[in-house]
């Protein structure tokens, strides 16, 4: 059974200490050293998936290297003919022959390399994946624990606080309050500081038509132009 | 980061216009509770508490018996139906009280962690606001 589900059925049956009742501490021990093994057994297999890797590497090239040798005594062979030096020409058959044994040979054991790579491949994957998924569990469970932990000091600080234990409603009211408050001191702030710039006043009277120091676009024009007709 | 380290950074920081408090609670020695307060509103503390690898960050909205009785498979369906759109946040339930978290990698960044606190912290006053309807006079 998947850790989750135990949890949900711990949940539905109403049991407070979820995760001691699932897995008490010494079970999260074992766990995590199983996850511990399987991570060191992870390891072995990527090692000798290298070594293999490059074992199959040494006998390709092998392989290819023989291929070279057939070919180019074939054609030794084809001149040897072309002479008709006929006893030449089956000593090289012979050394061809020799050279196609060997290849036989080198493909079957690149072939069984070959195959124990796919199957050392999928060891790996099917280990990652074991492991990833029990890490998930064992998260689940941790932070199950965590969270009771937790929750006990939350606890013990609320109930020595008194005033967090209030409803949640009266808690609502009191931020409510505290932010209009702020609200009003930020208007308030504002009101004064306009107050005491006194940009009430001016407004009004810019608003009346009164003190308006500001010269105009049109004056300063016409103060130009002036100057310009002397 | 550490939760002590964390309680530092914030002291001397503003974010998003928002200042915080911050303290460790007394408890369990391996498991650290860090008590955050977002500008001002100790009535809505979020608790931060670390695992391998998550941040959890909780707030405590309010008890089961303050729930109207009649409206409580109401509100949960509610609740449920919220947690999608509820930008970063979640709803939950632990032992006997509803909360509102958001959980994060032990690997993020100091602004991460600031915005999520900062953003939980309105959801939670914005959540208790809107649920109040369902609770007790």
């Amino acid at each position: 059974m998947s850790i989750l589900k135990k949890l949900f059925t711990a949940v539905r049956g109403g049991a407070r200490e979820v995760g001691e009742s699932i897995v008490d501490a010494n079970g999260i021990r074992i766990f995590e050293q199983e996850i511990a093994d399987a991570q060191s057994a992870l390891q072995k297999a990527k090692k000798s998936l290298t070594e293999v890797m490059a074992k199959e590497m040494q006998c390709k090239r092998k392989v290819s290297a023989l291929n070279s040798s057939i070919s180019e005594h074939e054609d030794y062979a084809g001149q040897a003919l072309s002479q008709d030096n006929e006893t030449l020409a089956i000593e090289i058959a012979e050394k061809i022959g020799d050279f196609e044994t060997e290849k036989a040979e080198q493909e079957q054991v690149l072939s069984g390399f070959t195959n124990h790579i796919v199957a050392l491949k999928q060891q790996v994957k099917e280990a990652e994946k074991t492991i990833k998924e029990n890490q998930r569990q064992l998260t689940m469970v941790k932070t199950t624990e965590s969270v009771q932990k937790a929750t006990m000091a939350v606890n013990s600080t609320l109930n020595t606080n008194e005033s967090s234990m209030t409803s949640a409603r009266a808690s609502l009211d009191r931020i409510k309050q505290r932010q209009q408050d702020r609200q009003d001191e930020l208007s308030a702030a504002k009101q004064l500081e306009s107050a005491t710039n006194g940009d009430d006043l001016k407004a009004k009277m810019a608003d009346a038509g009164i003190g308006g120091s500001n010269t105009k676009n049109s004056d300063i024009l016409a103060r130009i132009k002036a100057k310009q007709g002397k | 980061m550490e939760l002590n380290e964390l309680s530092i950074k914030l002291a001397s920081f503003e974010a998003e216009g928002v200042s915080f408090e911050s303290f460790l609670i007394a408890g369990d020695k391996d498991q650290e509770v860090l008590q955050v307060i977002v500008d001002g509103n100790d009535e809505l503390p979020i608790f931060v508490t670390q695992t391998d690898e998550q941040l959890l960050c909780i707030s405590y909205l309010f008890c089961e018996a303050e729930i109207k009785a009649e409206l409580k498979d109401e509100l949960n369906e509610a609740l449920l139906r919220l947690n999608v759109p509820i930008p970063l946040s979640a709803f939950a339930k632990v032992d006997d009280r509803y909360a509102i978290f958001g959980a994060l990698s032990v690997n993020s960044s100091f602004d991460d962690i600031s915005h999520e606190l900062v953003t939980l912290a309105d959801n939670a006053i914005d959540s208790l606001d809107a649920v109040t309807a369902y609770l007790n006079e």
